[in-house]
């Protein structure tokens, strides 16, 4: 994987795009944190924060459904939530015994797991136009500007840097390893589980050397290169008007829908 | 068959199949207390990471952390056939507890956590602070604690609790996600922790089986490595590790078997109101008093909560710090 297969849409040039890193990252993290403050039920609000999502999508010159075609990678943790259809009290829907249990779904239950599975899905949305109009180096930047550990962030980058030369590594390891253990169409793979385990392992601790020594060799070439315990970037990083005025709405239009949550009969 | 491996496609799938199995929490399954609670307590174990391992690597930490972040996540790729499609894989948060230190660790965990969600939206941004709990802290402490406990062992004892400790790390971390799902009011309790408990004591196992082995891999090959991990952490590490050890298994069962009575002891400590009408009124004995009944209030109390452990965790972590103060250090050989 290259980074560019990853980051396939960051090259546009759409006004999502030239936002400041640190206005997308405030009003995502603004965005979520709404979600998980809006009420169980709240489908008008939901709705609204979809539609501050497709708008947002829309702008992006990606078209509106961008993220939402590609926000159910969460959703297989909704079975984490499923319980709660059972666990409130509220007016009984259906009942069914399951071997030792005997379930009662309520209306309150149903309410509440549809809702967790909202919130998250919408919340996946916003993460993801992020990543997809930001630049990993840009959002490092933006994560320095908004005080987050200069260390944990410079780890951070420099992981990214290395990510795609180590995961080709061990997709190296992967191919040899299928290389040359060959195995019938149909039926298990040769040898014993401890033994297929031990393998496994081998390439692990073997990618964990390979990984050990590179560090040691770019540390070296970063002290060759002049590192003095700051990455630089040319980006100026800027606050212009535009990203205030696109922050200030945001956070209104959030502030609406916790208004309309409370208020409204939905 | 010619199976052919596609670099992307490998990776994919292996953030799928995290995604089904493993434990990142994504945005919308913890409430805002619960998310604040574990960010403070994350936040504030992520600044002692940074000061220790500043003292003891120096500028050399963020290329070997960076790296070595990588290091994780591309070995989480790293998997083998069980039976049946399905396939034992790496969490890794043993092993880089073992390998590199308790501190360290938690550093590369957390940049592993922090570009899984940024970037392939694995597991959420505002419950990372959860997520990195879970998934760095718990398993450093105990991969750590009771790989270290046999330090000066024979070698196969070593590997044995290693292998104990990979798989505990992993219960540790489904029992802490299950518990913040509950407390945050998403999943019941007898439901959320037998099940979690169940995939994981098999997940756990794969983890043992690789971690044994990788470890196996660098004593024969690097001991040195390993070895200068003894500086790394004193014995407040192994108390810590036994204590939160002994705690996953004397809660799993409880949990499992009587969920009742830990909700009972929950209700009893003011902790939990099972059948609240909205999400973020779970602490309902946590209000406070001058701001009324408020999501406000419940965010200040859990902020104020948030800083007593935080408090907590700074205070045992000095003390910690200490105990690893007071032992000679052994030379560190230069790699």
């Amino acid at each position: 994987m290259r980074a560019l297969q990853l980051e396939r849409y960051v090259a546009g040039d759409s006004r999502v795009h030239s936002l400041d890193p640190r206005v997308k990252v405030v009003i995502t993290v603004l965005f979520i944190v709404s979600n998980v403050l809006l009420p169980d039920g709240a489908w008008l609000a939901f709705l609204l924060g979809w539609a501050l999502v497709l708008l947002s999508s829309a702008l992006t010159g990606l078209g509106p459904g961008y993220a939402t075609r590609r926000s159910f990678v969460a959703l297989p943790f909704a079975l984490a939530a499923v319980s709660a259809i059972f666990a409130l009290p509220g007016r009984p829907l259906f009942a069914w015994t399951l071997g030792p249990w005997h379930l009662v779904a309520t209306d309150a239950g149903m309410i509440r797991f549809a809702s967790i599975v909202v919130r998250s899905w919408l919340s996946v949305q916003m993460a993801i136009l992020l990543t997809a109009t930001t630049s990993f180096p840009d959002l490092m930047h933006a994560l320095r500007h908004l005080r987050i550990p200069r260390l944990l962030v410079q780890i951070t980058a420099l992981m990214y840097r290395y990510l795609f030369v180590l995961t080709e590594e061990a997709s190296r390891l992967l191919r040899a390893r299928a290389a040359r253990s060959a195995r019938p169409v149909s039926g298990e793979g040769g040898g014993s589980l401890a033994w297929r385990a031990r393998v496994a392992g081998n390439m692990a601790g073997n990618l964990f050397l390979r990984s050990y020594e590179r560090s040691d060799r770019v540390h070296h070439a970063m002290l060759a290169r002049g590192y003095r315990g700051e990455f630089r970037t040319l980006n100026p990083h800027l606050m212009r008007r535009e990203d205030w005025t696109v922050g200030m709405l945001a956070m209104l239009f959030l502030l609406l829908l916790q208004v309309i949550s409370r208020t409204g009969s939905l | 068959m010619l199976v052919a491996v596609s670099p992307f496609a490998a990776l994919r799938d292996s953030v799928v199949l995290l995604n089904v199995t493993a434990l990142h929490i994504p945005d919308g399954f913890l409430n805002l207390p619960i998310s604040i609670l574990t960010w403070l307590a994350t936040a504030a174990l992520l600044a002692v990471a940074i000061r220790r391992t500043r003292g003891e690597l120096g500028e050399r930490q963020v290329p070997l952390m960076g790296v070595m972040a990588a290091f994780i996540f591309a070995a989480q790729m790293i998997n083998f056939p069980v039976a049946g499609g399905t396939s034992g894989h790496l969490l890794g948060g043993a092993l880089a507890a073992i390998t590199l230190g308790p501190w360290p660790a938690m550093l590369v965990m957390a940049s592993v956590v922090g570009v899984q969600a940024l970037l392939f939206q694995d597991g959420g941004l505002v419950v990372m602070g959860a997520n990195i709990l879970n998934m760095g802290f718990l398993t450093a402490l105990i991969g750590y604690g009771l790989y270290r406990a046999t330090a000066g062992g024979p070698r196969r004892l070593r590997l044995a609790v290693a292998g104990i400790a990979a798989w505990l790390s992993v219960m540790a971390g489904a029992l802490a996600t299950s518990l913040q799902l509950w407390l945050s009011g998403t999943s019941s309790l007898g439901v959320v922790v037998p099940a979690m408990l169940g995939v994981h004591a098999l997940i756990g196992v794969g983890e043992a089986l690789i971690t044994v082995a990788a470890l196996a891999f660098i004593l024969r090959t690097r001991p040195d490595l390993v070895e200068a991990g003894r500086a790394r952490g004193g014995r407040g590490w192994v108390a810590a590790g036994l204590a939160v050890a002994l705690a996953v298994v004397l809660l799993a069962p409880l949990a499992s078997a009587d969920p009742d009575g830990l909700e009972r002891v929950a209700s009893n400590l003011g902790f939990l109101d099972q059948g609240e009408g909205a999400v973020y009124t779970i602490f309902p004995d946590y209000i406070v008093p001058f701001l009324g009944e408020t999501p406000l209030s419940t965010i200040v109390a859990g902020v104020l909560g948030a800083l007593l452990v935080a408090a907590l965790t700074v205070g045992s972590a000095s003390l910690v710090r200490r105990a690893g103060r007071s032992e000679p250090e052994p030379e560190r050989p230069v790699p």
